[in-house]
């Protein structure tokens, strides 16, 4: 057991378990720091699960079936933002509407295409490669880990450097940032808040779609019915519990990944399957704890006795 | 003169505004601009100077009326529109980013760029200098916002206006949270942008700081224009005449006070605010059954901090608050109430009342548990009903039925809801923060002569307000707070003039001072 | 009734009417007969008494979770886990009478007794640690599902499992199967117990001193805590009570006639259902039952459409998801309202400068 542990296999699995996370991560990080919880990151990714498949075997390479997934997430996020910011609708009832609209949209489109609603297996569709670095593949253990990762891992760890450095040094970053901190701020010189809002939810979908299509095209090969499980509400504690900056939400992203890639390890001992499935989300919830206990420690000595 | 010779920047004709709950807060409005002048918009809180402001900026758009500027009739349609037409705007409550710089601050919204992408931060730190430079300000701006004291802040805030190119700027109440030396600071930069050109807008209550700075003033009572004056034509005493629509001296047939024991004990008590910044320093003092006390100050200067620990929202406090003799420092908040504490809070959207229940939900928050309106578990509908009915004629509040959601309400009668409220649980002690502000003259005299009434019937008051005329003729004693201290305090009210207090409460006096003073 | 609160009711009205105008459209897209399953989806209901009856049928569960949910939301609870509550709920309740061997009359009151108090004990952790740790309530509940959902699916395969069906119970006893009250349908005395939950909810928010404290909380918290009410009794309180009702529901919709054993692998969904109960309710569980009653006929009706068209049941989430957005979103159709209200202002500065 301890071997498999420190096995370059074992790592090399969590950061495959962390990627789907990673992105909706991020995607949760930018909404936060615009001043909104996307919490229908779930049903954004169910659905670019399913589209990536019903993409990437229309247009029979799997590359534009990410770039149209893409855009399907960016749509999704301008619906949220036009309901949440043009009709006011309350954010968490309009992110529980979108992920009823997901899970009951994906079966039916999956049924309509494929004509199975359990998963989507009659469907030729493309993942994403793995690619094989050259010569750093040759380095013992940490060659294995770094090497031969599927392209999408290789985009997310791309897709936290790109955020962090849009987020802090980029004229939009420095927007999102202000409308999400002091929106009236933001509004007085001119900014429109709503704009930047609808920019970073679009943005925030883009990312999640990013994490959806890694689920059926890369993670797996198909789209099953509510593959997502909860992936986009882990990632929500993920990016809150990482101050929702990239590079925090990443770390945080990369800890619950472990310990989903640590569940599917287990799978193998004797351990029954339905207490190891309970792993990533005990681990989330216990970290949600401890980091919210001690973010109020820390603001209750600021004020002081 | 012709209108061509006094060369008119702006004008606002016939302004009307309806808020979505139904208050009127313009009501045909107009106000005109000449170029290079600082014209004050004066009136008492809630008398529609921001609303207009907020018109003239784009964040309200007006239900009727039209704008013309320079010469041309234009529709303002966003902040960001108003900025483009030259129109800047320093707010009352800082609009700033705490977590980004000076220089960040000052570019938001109209970065320098450098490889088409990123921000080119030195270009900024650069012209942020410059700018400050060309003004005259001293500022680091490479400082976080949120590090920055507010005198400071503000000048960011002028700065931020400028860089864009402002040509009028509307300043809102730029003193109230100013130091005396920054007040004197900041009107010497203003006189600075007259003479560059710079048309003000300067809204304030304050009379002898438009005096001082203004040249023509706009005076507001309860959503219309009372006209506009020559600064040097019209005397202070004719502007709050026409500000508050009486003679400002409120004189109330009062009994001397007859105070008996000791309600209310506060020993060095020192809180610091969520920042950690000390509010209240070492302060004591003693209240007793049918007095007055007044507590007079510029907001911020320790009086939140005061009211939150003495009614058990604050619990992190050093030092010793008795009520009744009982040690308050392990009583909740309904303990306290318990004591028999009636509390007018400051802010009656946020803490005073639920915009969305019925006037009755908000009558009985205090009270529900008393066996009169509830038995062990439920509540006597009935006679809680019953109840409503009694209070809303007794304290005259303007509505349809206790059915009536509270936030429908106009402000004073969302006040008056709430007075009736605390009063009516016959309290010991009433704690009074600004009871008054933004309620109309009729309502105003009511909650005052019921502060009246309460004292002579022994119950001890607490009066804290913004408004110097209300704590002049309610108060038996007055303590001026500045810093968290009382600065200066006065057993006899009618020896101490407006002008000295106002010394006292902006720190240019202060008593002299003895380690641990008592004030009994 | 006053004009705004009346405007609300049939902006509701027109939201629904418009979730479903899409609904059709999407059938159309969707289907080779979308006028048949249109017609079916809209009369099959009333086709029959047994049709009619699984209607009442599928309402129970809908009104127990969404008094649940009507009750955490006026407090302002956001406690999204009255789904794996309701599932423990069901749970519990099977154990109980597979393996307690109660007498008849006793067995479903046991079961159900502790049905809810298992969904009150699950959902009140969100609560405990909000006041322990203030970790938002929200994203625990959301954590908390799935770990019902693995923790019930371990039990049921390692201590109740009937091996020779795979992944079902034992067949739960029939003594303890709550009893059928209107013959010809599957209509059981869960109906009335779930009326009688609507009811004493109502009266839990609107007629005692805790509900009244829970919906002051809910309004303005800052408020609530200036008028001195305790804020951590409230939130462990509307979450604890949201719990019961959510528990006691699976119970009874386990021990109703539809389910022989204890089979649910995966959540039901009854938890996200009731947020649109509370939605249309407008958070008063005495309107729970019209609501519960309006979706169960679309289920119903999309059932039974499914069964005979080519349109599948999830058609419905669909409806519902663009009901929750339409009825909130305030601004929707709000033009009118600002209107509405500037005219009555106006109307009444007249009478005041009349008088």
């Amino acid at each position: 057991m301890l071997e498999s542990l420190l096995s370059p296999e074992f790592f090399n699995a969590i950061l495959r378990a962390t990627t789907p996370i990673l992105f909706a991560a991020l995607a949760s990080s930018v909404a936060s720091k615009a001043g909104i919880t996307n919490m229908a990151l779930e049903g954004i990714m169910l659905f670019s699960a399913l589209f990536g498949v019903i993409f990437s075997a229309m247009t029979g390479n799997f590359f534009t079936g990410l770039l149209l997934t893409m855009v399907i997430g960016g749509l999704i996020g301008w619906f949220l933002a036009f309901f949440v910011l043009n009709l006011k609708t309350d954010e968490i009832l309009a992110a529980v509407a979108i992920n009823l609209i997901a899970t009951g949209g994906t079966v039916l489109l999956m049924l309509a295409v494929s004509g199975d609603r359990g998963s989507s297996t009659s469907i030729a569709s493309f993942s994403a490669p793995r690619i094989v670095i050259p010569l750093i593949d040759k380095i013992p253990f940490l060659g294995e880990i770094i090497s031969g990762q599927n392209l999408m891992t290789y985009l997310a760890i791309l897709a936290v450097i790109i955020m962090h450095l849009f987020m802090y040094k980029t004229p939009l970053g420095l927007k999102i940032r202000a409308v999400g901190e002091n929106k009236n701020a933001a509004e007085s010189v001119g900014i429109s808040s709503r704009k930047i809002q609808y920019i970073a939810l679009i943005l925030s979908g883009v990312l999640a779609s990013m994490g959806g299509f890694f689920m059926s095209g890369g993670y797996m090969n198909m789209f099953t019915k509510d593959m997502s499980a909860g992936r986009g509400y882990i990632a929500l504690a993920a990016s809150a519990m990482g101050g929702n900056t990239p590079i925090g939400a990443s770390l945080v992203s990369l800890l619950f990944g472990a310990a989903q890639a640590l569940a599917n390890m287990m799978q193998l001992t004797d351990i029954p399957h339905e207490l190891i499935q309970m792993i990533p989300y005990l681990t989330t919830l216990i970290g949600l704890g401890v980091y919210s206990y001690s973010n109020m420690k820390r603001r209750q000595k600021l004020a002081g006795k | 003169m012709t209108c061509l010779e006094k060369n008119i920047i702006l004008q606002m004709n016939h302004i009307m505004k309806i808020y979505s709950n139904g208050v009127v807060a313009n009501e045909d409005v107009s106000i005109e601009l000449e170029k290079g002048e600082i014209h004050a918009l004066l009136g008492e809180n809630g008398a529609g100077k921001s609303t207009l402001m907020k018109v003239l900026f784009g964040i309200e758009s007006p239900d009727e009326g039209q704008i013309v500027l320079n010469g041309q009739e234009t529709t303002i349609k966003s902040p960001q529109d108003a900025i483009s037409k030259g129109i800047g705007m320093v707010h009352q409550h800082f609009m700033l980013v705490p977590s980004l710089t000076v220089a960040e601050n000052i570019i938001l919204g109209v970065e320098p760029k450098k490889k088409g992408v990123f921000i080119d931060m030195d270009k900024a730190v650069f012209a942020a200098e410059e700018i400050a430079k060309k003004y005259n300000f001293d500022i680091d701006v490479k400082e976080k916002v949120e590090e920055i004291p507010v005198g400071i802040k503000q000048k960011v805030e002028i700065l931020k206006a400028l860089y864009r190119g402002a040509d009028i700027l509307i300043l809102d109440e730029p003193t109230a949270v100013l130091t005396p030396q920054e007040t004197d600071e900041l009107f010497v930069q203003l006189k600075k942008l007259k003479d560059n050109g710079h048309t003000i807008i300067f809204i304030s209550h304050k009379l002898d700081e438009i005096k001082k700075i203004c040249d023509r003033a706009t005076i507001m009572r309860s959503g219309k224009s009372m006209g506009t004056y020559e600064v040097k034509d019209i005397t202070t005493e004719d502007m709050s005449r026409l500000m508050v629509g009486r003679d400002v001296i409120l004189t109330f047939e009062k009994e001397p006070a007859k105070p008996s024991k000791v309600l209310l004990k506060v020993r060095n008590l020192s809180v610091n605010n969520g920042q950690g910044v000390l509010k209240v320093d070492d302060l004591s003092f003693d209240l007793r059954g049918g007095e007055i006390l007044g507590i007079a100050g510029v907001e911020g200067n320790g009086q939140t901090e005061l009211i939150d620990s003495l009614t058990g929202l604050n619990k992190s406090y050093r030092g010793k608050i008795y009520i009744k003799d009982t040690d308050i420092e392990k009583s909740s908040i309904k303990g306290i109430r318990d004591l028999k504490l009636g509390h007018i809070p400051e802010d009656r959207m946020t803490s005073g009342c639920a915009g969305n229940l019925g006037i009755l939900e908000n009558l009985f928050s205090n009270q529900y548990n008393d066996p009169e309106y509830s038995g062990k578990m439920l509540l006597k509908t009935k006679r809680i009903q019953e109840r409503s009915n009694e209070l809303i004629k007794e304290y005259l509040v303007k509505c349809k039925s206790f059915r009536q959601n509270v936030g429908m309400l106009s402000g004073g009668n969302i006040q008056k809801v709430i007075v009736a409220r605390e009063f009516s649980t016959s309290p010991d002690i009433i704690i009074a923060n600004q009871p008054t502000r933004g309620v109309d003259v009729g309502a105003a005299e009511f909650i005052r002569r019921r502060l009246l009434e309460f004292r002579d019937a022994g119950c001890a008051v607490l009066l804290i307000s913004a408004d110097l005329n209300e704590v002049f003729s309610l108060s038996d004693r007055l303590a001026a707070m500045y810093k968290g201290k009382f600065a200066g305090m006065f057993t006899d009210v009618s020896a101490v003039t407006e002008e000295e207090l106002g010394q006292y409460m902006l720190g240019l006096k202060h008593q002299e001072e003895q380690e641990g003073m008592i004030y009994e | 009734m006053n004009n705004a609160k009346r405007f609300d009711l049939l902006r509701m009205l027109f939201a629904i009417l418009v979730a479903l105008l899409i609904s059709f459209v999407l059938i159309f897209f969707i289907s080779e007969e979308p006028l048949t399953a249109i017609f079916t989806l809209i009369t099959g209901p009333f086709r029959s008494k047994r049709n009619l009856g699984n209607v009442v049928e599928s309402m129970i569960p809908l009104i127990f979770t969404g008094t649940g949910v009507c009750i955490m939301f006026s407090a302002n609870q956001i406690n999204l886990a009255t789904d794996g509550g309701f599932h423990l709920g069901g749970l519990v309740a099977a154990f109980v009478v597979l393996k307690f061997g109660l007498p008849g009359g006793l067995s479903p009151i046991v079961a159900l007794f502790l049905a809810a108090t298992a969904g009150a004990m699950f959902c009140t952790i969100p609560a405990l640690m909000k006041v322990k740790t203030s970790s938002p309530e929200l994203v625990s509940s959301l954590m908390l599902n799935y770990i019902s959902q693995w923790f019930c699916t371990f039990i049921l395969m390692h201590f109740l499992q009937d091996p020779s069906v795979g992944s079902a119970s034992h067949k739960l006893p029939e003594n303890s199967a709550l009893p059928v009250i209107v013959g010809g349908t599957n209509i059981h005395v869960g109906l009335i117990i779930a009326l009688v939950v609507a009811v004493l909810g109502y009266v839990f928010l609107y007629k005692t001193k805790t509900g009244y404290e829970l919906r002051l909380t809910g309004e303005n918290e800052a408020f609530a805590r200036y008028s001195g009410i305790n804020i951590v009794k409230v939130i462990l309180v509307s979450q604890m009570v949201g719990g019961i009702i959510a528990g006691l529901g699976g119970g009874v919709e386990l021990l109703g006639p539809i389910y022989p054993r204890f089979s649910w692998m995966a959540l039901l969904g009854y938890g996200w259902d009731a947020i649109i109960i509370c939605t249309l309710a407008k958070k008063n569980p005495l309107y729970t039952p019209l609501a519960a009653l309006f979706l169960a006929y679309l289920r119903t009706g999309a059932s039974i459409m499914a069964r005979y068209t080519d349109v599948t049941l999830e058609i419905v989430q669909i409806t519902q998801g663009i009901i929750i957005m339409l009825v909130v979103a305030e601004q929707f159709l709000s033009g009118m309202k600002h209107r509405m209200i500037a005219k009555e202002a106006r109307a009444s500065l007249k009478e005041e400068e009349v008088a």
